[in-house]
């Protein structure tokens, strides 16, 4: 009994210098989607960065593949038990992970949603995010100024239907040109008369040029192409390209890595909205690490910007250059 | 009876594939054309060849799920040797197909020598090799890729169509197997190996030596497939393959090849995987969302395996 109580009584001083070690150092936790996408990569090297110059613990974790909810909630709960008082979430489906929200939000952790949103939105803390419909618009207009009034054919090559991220660009997008479209808020891909295919490219390269090949034989005289990122963008000039129209049609997209940027140099994307995956992860550290010492949440939607960058300026836009969109781009330069 | 109608089962392929293809062609004008059905077959050489090995495995009573996987850290490795170490293209599309061909055969000794079940070996070697493609590429794309490696996608001209080189090798792929499969003795024991194992060791066929040699050839079909994924994007692709293993499945069940091994026919692969192609490219002529391209090739599995079930019961 005697010994019992013993063991009892160190394991419970080895929890106590456990704590007060943890206590120390805040400890945050960020949980991205997937540990492959080079956005994703890019974002967890910031917020590891800016967690070693300001002295906290940063924890990483995703799910195993977009969409992965279950490798999310596992990950969140690891991390907890493992002391993070602050969790940055880039979460893969907005409304499957709120109950797992909630429950850590009730033991005092404070939630940020990095890069998409939650559904609700308030349903985490606080959101630090591109504003994708914004991103959308801008290379609406930018296709608009550049085509000077000439008939537009468009094809779209969009992420996979029921994503809000993919509606918000596309919609956006179409917006931004002038055309009857949809607004922020809603999940349907709006589809005027101008858009003569639209297609899912599942944001990957292969799949993108599959989309825009078969796009092609519906209609050869597109001129426009949106594209919901930058692979599906490459993937689209090969299809042109093999097709011996990539002089002819314009294509932009959303996104601003560096593969993407040096397309935009290239000339084989006409521009670009670039995003900043870094900045969003820097300011939850340091939103983390408020917290952490004086017990201030942040709350709210934080914009952390877009920028058009384009080759070739048009008349009446504001862009950037390649030189610029290098310097801030995410990904191997 | 030597000119008796096959059974059900292997005309179903072909009956979906005609179906489909005079719907299609009754809706959109722009279906029938030599340049979309040579898009089409583009669109499907890297699952149809990666479907050969799978077809292969599938006959033996087994199932391949790590195939996209090692196919996409094929690409990686033929694409990383010859743009960061300068080894020369064909040496460095051997090297890919070489790691393709190791992994085949990590998954045939585990399948043969230690009897674990197929299912259970590929979902660890499917991990294993995503992880190493990721390490190896540092996430990273490849771009610099030498032109020898994009020589499959390039085309030339037929009769007013451009039919790439890719699309050729994929059929010339197919016919040597379905040669192999029905005119040679050790493509007869692939059936007689997955028919029965214990039968064909009575009659002096080691089935485990049939069955190692047949993961070694299906891993250096994933290897060609490799090539073929790098010469359709022009890119080493660290993100490609994820779909591929359940696309090559799908290919092979819609062939009519029972899942419980010893029938089927290969050439019966290349309808199923056509099949998905067609169903991708006329629905979006058709500007129909790619949500129902999912429904219709889930309903046709589920009819191809019921038929198999059927006619299996029937032959008894």
């Amino acid at each position: 009994m005697q010994k019992r109580t013993l063991t009892a009584a160190l394991i419970t001083a080895a929890f106590a210098v456990c704590s007060t070690a943890q206590a120390a150092e805040p400890v945050i936790g960020l949980i991205t989607k997937t540990e492959t996408n080079p956005f994703f990569v890019k974002m967890k090297e910031g917020a590891t960065a800016e967690a070693k110059a300001k002295g906290a613990k940063l924890l990483s974790g995703a799910g195993k593949t977009d969409g992965d909810n279950a490798g999310q909630v596992a990950a969140m709960e690891n991390m907890i038990a493992a002391g993070a008082k602050t969790i940055l979430i880039t979460p893969s489906d907005s409304k499957a992970i709120i109950p797992a929200i909630k429950k850590a939000q009730a033991k005092g952790v404070m939630v940020i949603a990095l890069d998409s949103p939650t559904d609700p939105q308030e349903g985490t803390d606080a959101l630090f995010a591109t504003d994708n419909y914004k991103a959308g618009v801008l290379i609406g207009e930018y296709a608009k100024a550049s085509m000077a009034g000439k008939p537009v054919k468009i094809a779209t090559l969009d992420l996979f239907p029921g994503h809000p991220v993919g509606a918000q660009r596309h919609n956006g997008f179409l917006k931004g040109f002038g055309l009857a479209s949809n607004d922020a808020k809603n999940n349907e891909l709006a589809k005027p008369a101008e858009v003569v295919c639209q297609a899912d490219s599942f944001g990957d390269r292969a799949k993108g040029q599959t989309a825009m090949e078969n796009c092609l034989q519906k209609n050869p005289d597109i001129n426009l192409v949106y594209t919901i990122n930058e692979p599906a963008a490459a993937g689209a000039f090969n299809a042109l390209q093999k097709a011996g129209k990539d002089k002819g049609v314009m294509i932009v997209s959303v996104d601003g890595g560096c593969d993407g940027i040096k397309d935009v140099a290239a000339g084989k994307i006409a521009a670009t909205s670039q995003q900043y995956p870094l900045k969003m992860a820097s300011m939850g550290v340091a939103a983390g690490i408020e917290y952490a010492t004086s017990g201030k949440k942040v709350s709210g939607y934080t914009d952390t910007g877009v920028t058009l960058i384009a080759a070739k300026p048009v008349a009446g836009i504001d862009s950037k250059d390649t030189k610029v969109g290098t310097d801030l781009c995410w990904g191997k330069k | 009876m030597t000119n008796k109608l096959p059974p059900i089962s292997q005309l179903g392929p072909f009956i979906a594939l005609l179906i489909a293809c005079v719907a299609f062609g009754a809706t959109t004008d722009r279906f029938f054309s030599g340049e979309n059905f040579s898009l089409i077959l583009q669109q499907v050489t890297v699952v149809g060849v990666i479907a050969i090995g799978q077809t292969l495995i599938i006959l033996t009573a087994g199932i391949d799920l790590s195939c996209g996987m090692i196919m996409a850290l094929g690409s990686i490795v033929m694409t990383k040797l010859a743009a960061d170490m300068g080894l020369p293209a064909p040496l460095a599309i051997l090297a890919g197909v070489g790691v393709t061909a190791l992994f085949g055969l990590i998954n045939g000794l585990l399948v043969t020598r230690i009897k674990l079940p197929p299912f259970i070996v590929t979902l660890g070697t499917f991990n294993i090799a995503f992880a190493i493609t990721q390490l190896y590429s540092g996430a990273q794309t490849v771009t610099e890729v030498p032109p020898l490696m994009t020589w499959l996608g390039a085309t030339f001209p037929v009769g007013g169509t451009n039919v790439a080189y890719g699309t050729i090798l994929m059929i010339l792929l197919y016919l040597g197997v379905w040669f192999w499969l029905r005119e040679t003795q050790s493509g007869r024991h692939v059936y007689a190996v997955g028919n029965n194992p214990e039968a064909t060791r009575l009659v002096g066929i080691p089935p485990e030596k049939v069955l190692l040699g047949v993961y070694v050839l299906a891993g250096v079909f994933y290897g060609i497939a490799s090539l073929m994924s790098v010469a359709r994007t022009g890119v080493g692709d660290p993100n490609a393959g994820q779909t591929e293993n359940l696309d090559a499945i799908t290919a092979v069940v819609l062939g009519g090849t029972s899942l419980f091994g010893g029938r089927g026919m290969i050439l019966g692969t290349l309808i199923g995987a056509v099949v998905v192609g067609v169903l991708r490219n006329g629905l979006t002529l058709m500007g129909v969302s790619s949500v129902y391209q999912v429904l219709i090739t889930g309903i046709l599995v589920i009819v191809a395996v019921t038929v198999d079930q059927l006619s299996r019961k029937g032959g008894r």
